[in-house]
């Protein structure tokens, strides 16, 4: 595919996105206090609490990790994201076509419509855990890699079934379906861990930290788990969002706040969302004993509510997420109709899903998948922070008509290359990733404009 | 219809969250709070779609 068509291609993808947003279609912070609330309440919070806990957590370093984690996470979307956000008013990926070029933009695209097919596929796995529950279907332990049963692949088929018939047909109508079911899934996750907390021998609130040290969050990772500290909760909070705050993904979202301080907002995502789901799932693991299986969890804690809970929060985060992909996908398929791209995505996602390591080993994969885009987002905050203050031009790509920055992709293929060969645990590596994304970047932009300037025989 | 629709869907919530604590402080046994926690999903979804807005 010529450089052109490409162009062409995501010009069509992101037409309605071009343009800064108009001052009269800024929102209130209540707005996004309330978006962020709703996102960070899917499916894939019923499984991170369980598996926190059979990575042997103590629960003093599982709360103070979270919690350091989270404003740390906070802070980064209201320092970081929030204020290019508000002074651009584009979405992430005409920004980064504008710093980028098109050409580069495209492969990023692709490789992010590639993570979000797996994500998706996470989401359904937790959603055939609680569809299996009245079937008998046998439920994939922690160590399971492989599809365990016919009757868990004949599951995980009826609920991609459903999954990609309903991305294809109606997407924006199960995207505010999923802002109805928020409130209430929040509530299950609470009542449900409440309702346990008897069978793990808490008989008032001054028992919860006796418990919790002794029953939940115990210091013993389950057999063949690895020993999670206080460094693994808090670098995790951090960074399983760093494709939004560091990566600037919400830019899209932040771009419509009157102020950069509605970054903030975040809070309520990272303590009503986080905080209390992972809590929660964390108490319904321990109170099946050890069970990881979102579905039969939650249903041990409320019931014929709960495997719904389950159903649902997998079901509304993996339409969207299965919906953007196949919108990715679009731009390597031209001449394929939406449904077509979208049906091809779900197919890829619906295999992923078969295999249980997906879900079990989600740790590993949230943060990968954060390693990976994280670099473009670095790249933004140095093209629109530091090459003005260094004497060098931003927006390159922009300005020049270029179709790649060889800059940008340099910096973002050596910096995921460097932190992939790092004898560090992955939950680690985004964190030098940052400094080499920002050091190379810069580095490589004086290079290359400084020689551009000294060819050309003038000032930048 | 959608102050009625209001109210039903705040008794959906409680109904999700309350027996929860009841049967925490020992009130009511696991079963009802199982029992009571589905009606409030039933009342939830069927009221909340009537005024929740986009």
């Amino acid at each position: 595919m010529s450089a052109g068509t490409v162009t062409e291609r995501l010009d069509a993808l992101y037409e309605f996105d071009r343009e800064p947003v108009r001052e009269d279609r800024l929102q209130h912070f209540s707005n996004f206090a309330g978006l962020y609330a709703g996102e960070h309440v899917a499916g894939t919070e019923f499984i991170i609490g369980p598996l926190f806990v059979s990575h042997g957590v103590t629960a003093p370093d599982f709360f103070l990790g979270l919690i350091a984690g989270n404003i740390l996470a906070v802070l980064c979307w209201a320092l970081c994201c929030a204020p290019v956000a508000v002074r651009t008013r584009l979405t992430f990926y005409w920004q980064l076509r504008r710093v980028c070029g098109p050409a580069l933009n495209f492969v990023y695209c692709i490789v992010n419509a590639l993570m979000w097919c797996i994500l998706a596929g996470a989401m359904i796995g937790v959603s055939a855990t609680a569809v299996g529950l009245p079937f008998g279907m046998p439920m994939p332990q922690l160590t399971d890699f492989y599809p365990t049963s016919a009757s868990w692949v004949a599951v995980v088929f009826g609920v991609g079934a459903v999954v990609v018939v309903l991305a294809i047909l109606g997407f924006e109508r199960i995207a505010w379906f999923g802002k109805v079911c928020s409130p209430w899934m929040c509530l299950v996750f609470i009542g449900a861990a409440i309702a346990v907390l008897p069978k793990l021998g808490c008989a008032s609130p001054g028992d919860f930290w006796r418990v919790a040290n002794e029953k939940i969050w115990t210091g013993v990772p389950f057999g063949g788990q690895s020993k999670f500290t206080f460094w693994h909760v808090m670098f995790f909070a951090w960074f399983c969002n760093i494709a939004w705050h560091i990566g600037m993904g919400d830019m899209s979202v932040l771009r419509y706040a009157r102020k950069w301080w509605y970054g903030f907002a975040s809070a309520f995502g990272m303590f009503f969302g986080h905080f209390i789901a992972w809590t929660c799932s964390g108490v319904l693991c321990a109170a099946a004993q050890g069970g990881i299986a979102p579905g039969p969890i939650a249903y041990g804690g409320a019931g014929i509510a709960g495997a719904v809970c389950v159903v649902i929060a997998g079901w509304t985060t993996a339409n969207p997420t299965l919906y953007r992909a196949g919108l990715a996908f679009q731009v390597v398929t031209p001449n394929w109709a939406r449904w077509k791209v979208t049906l091809a995505a779900g197919v890829v996602t619906t295999i992923a899903a078969c295999f249980p390591a997906l879900v079990m080993k989600l740790l590993d994969f949230v943060a990968v998948y954060g390693l990976i885009l994280m670099p473009m987002g670095v790249v933004i905050l140095a093209d629109y922070w530091i090459l003005p203050r260094l004497g060098l031009r931003s927006e390159v790509a922009a300005r020049d008509g270029l179709t790649v920055n060889w800059a940008a992709a340099i910096a973002w293929l050596a910096t995921v290359g460097i932190c992939v060969a790092m004898g560090i645990e992955i939950f680690f590596k985004s964190f030098p990733g940052i400094l080499i994304a920002l050091v190379l970047y810069v580095g490589i932009s004086a290079l290359f404009q400084r020689r551009a300037v000294a060819r050309a025989g003038g000032a930048p | 219809m959608r102050a009625a629709a209001i109210v039903a869907s705040a008794l959906g919530l409680l109904l999700t969250i309350v027996p929860a604590c009841l049967v925490f402080a020992g009130c009511l046994t696991w079963q009802t709070h199982a029992h009571l926690m589905t009606a409030g999903m039933f009342l939830w979804f069927l009221t909340a779609p009537v005024w929740f807005r986009d």
